[in-house]
């Protein structure tokens, strides 16, 4: 392993994307190898159930429960479990809270780590290399190509998942949402706000 | 030295493009089919994930920048898949295939949701961590790998020989150095590290930070 193959064997399969993975799906369907209706499930599941919905409902937990949101800063592959979150690409967990002196932002410059079972797979910005580039250099300029522009006084905390840790942002709350329902309180976080590249919505 | 995958800082990528929040997460059919192949492909259990990493990073420069994302991942198992004897060269041009004796280990779809529930944790019961948080320590002057020359490091270049402080510690986890070159896990304490953005790039807002999540054999204590 510690030699590059000079000649890849990728290039061996169609050059289309599309007929490359069928190519590689029928070889090792017929060897044996994969069963596609696994394929299936692990696609459904992705595309179904597992999404940004769930990392809503934790931060709308953790604005709804004092203790919740202490147990999720100190433990949160546990909270995020308590919940029914856990498993692929979200083994280890980490929840950084957005304060007033603090934003913070996630970013993996190396390849992609992402919180799935919180977030589900990440959106294509989030794997770009201008992002990836850009995030830990100039992650003013990336958050205002989002609309965001951070409050007087508040510093950025760039976080690189270089290693097994998936992160969570939980963004401040919104004014005007007190004795808010939690259902309601995660309708105003989206995808963006708990990678750090949005804030959470206002009331209507 | 550092491989094309390394781009944290590069300069000349341009603006990001933001998508809508309600765009589908899968934009072509053939993106699902590739991450679950590549999924289902892992579950036969003959490499792990840092391997499959590796795999994606050593396309040559010109592939990586060229592929799309999902592209980089069919070309990673693609040669995957042959350097780990799973299929042969003369497979993947479109011989006929021949049986596996790997097939008993084949992924069910029954089986999908236990293991995508259960994933793949890499803690591990390891040497005790020798430093703290609030340490001050420094990066290895170079982002490489200590065991094989341009072999994999999830060190990142623009952190190497770099200063910061030590503000969360992880436990134990399977080293990738290591670990993506067949070496064993020989699991190490993980911390996470905070650096003065100013530190690292000149230009940037005093006050803000950058955050690396390290191995302990990346770091050496300042006095």
């Amino acid at each position: 392993m510690a030699h590059d193959d000079p000649d890849h064997p990728h290039s061996l399969l169609p050059p289309e994307p599309e007929l490359r993975v069928r190519a590689l799906e029928t070889l090792l369907t017929r060897k044996g190898l994969i069963d596609p209706g696994a394929l299936d499930v692990i696609i459904e599941t992705y595309s179904e159930k597992v999404g940004p919905r769930n990392g809503a409902r934790v931060v709308a937990r953790a604005w709804s429960d004092p203790s919740f949101r202490a147990t999720l800063l100190e433990d949160a592959t546990a909270a995020c479990a308590a919940l029914g979150y856990h498993g692929r690409q979200g083994e280890h967990l980490v929840a950084v809270e957005n304060t007033a002196r603090q934003h913070n932002l996630v970013v993996c410059t190396l390849c992609s780590c992402y919180p799935w079972p919180l977030l589900g797979l990440p959106p294509s910005w989030y794997k770009s290399d201008a992002y990836r580039a850009r995030a830990v250099r100039d992650p003013r300029g990336v958050l205002a190509e989002f609309g965001v522009t951070l409050a007087e006084g508040q510093s950025v905390r760039v976080w690189d998942s270089t290693a097994e840790i998936r992160y969570l942002v939980i963004p401040m709350r919104p004014e005007g949402t007190e004795g808010w329902s939690e259902d309601a309180l995660a309708d105003l976080v989206g995808r963006d706000a708990m990678v750090g590249a949005g804030l959470a919505r206002g009331p209507a | 030295m550092s491989r094309v995958h390394d781009m944290g800082g590069r300069h000349g990528d341009g603006p990001v493009a933001p998508e809508p929040e309600s765009a589908p997460l899968i934009a072509e059919p053939w993106h699902g089919r590739a991450m679950a192949l590549t999924l289902a492909s892992g579950a036969l259990g003959q490499w792990n994930l840092d391997i499959s990493r590796h795999a994606r990073e050593r396309l040559s420069p010109g592939d990586y920048a060229r592929f799309s994302y999902y592209e980089k991942w069919l070309a990673g198992l693609a040669d995957l898949l042959v350097s780990r004897g799973v299929v042969t060269r003369a497979e993947l041009a479109g011989a006929e295939p021949a049986p596996s004796d790997l097939s008993a280990r084949r992924l069910a779809a029954e089986q999908v949701p236990a293991v995508l529930a259960s994933g793949g944790p890499t803690s591990r019961t390891g040497p005790p961590p020798r430093f703290r948080p609030g340490d001050r320590v420094r990066t290895r002057p170079r982002a490489q790998n200590a065991f094989v020359p341009g072999g994999h490091t999830r060190l990142p270049s623009y952190a190497a020989g770099a200063e910061g402080t030590l503000i969360l510690a992880h436990g134990a986890h399977v080293l990738p150095d290591a670990n993506a070159h067949d070496l064993g896990e020989r699991p190490e304490p993980l911390y996470t590290v905070r650096f003065a953005a100013d530190t690292l790039w000149p230009e940037a807002a005093p006050g803000d930070e950058v955050t690396c999540d390290l191995w302990e054999s990346y770091l050496e204590p300042v006095a």
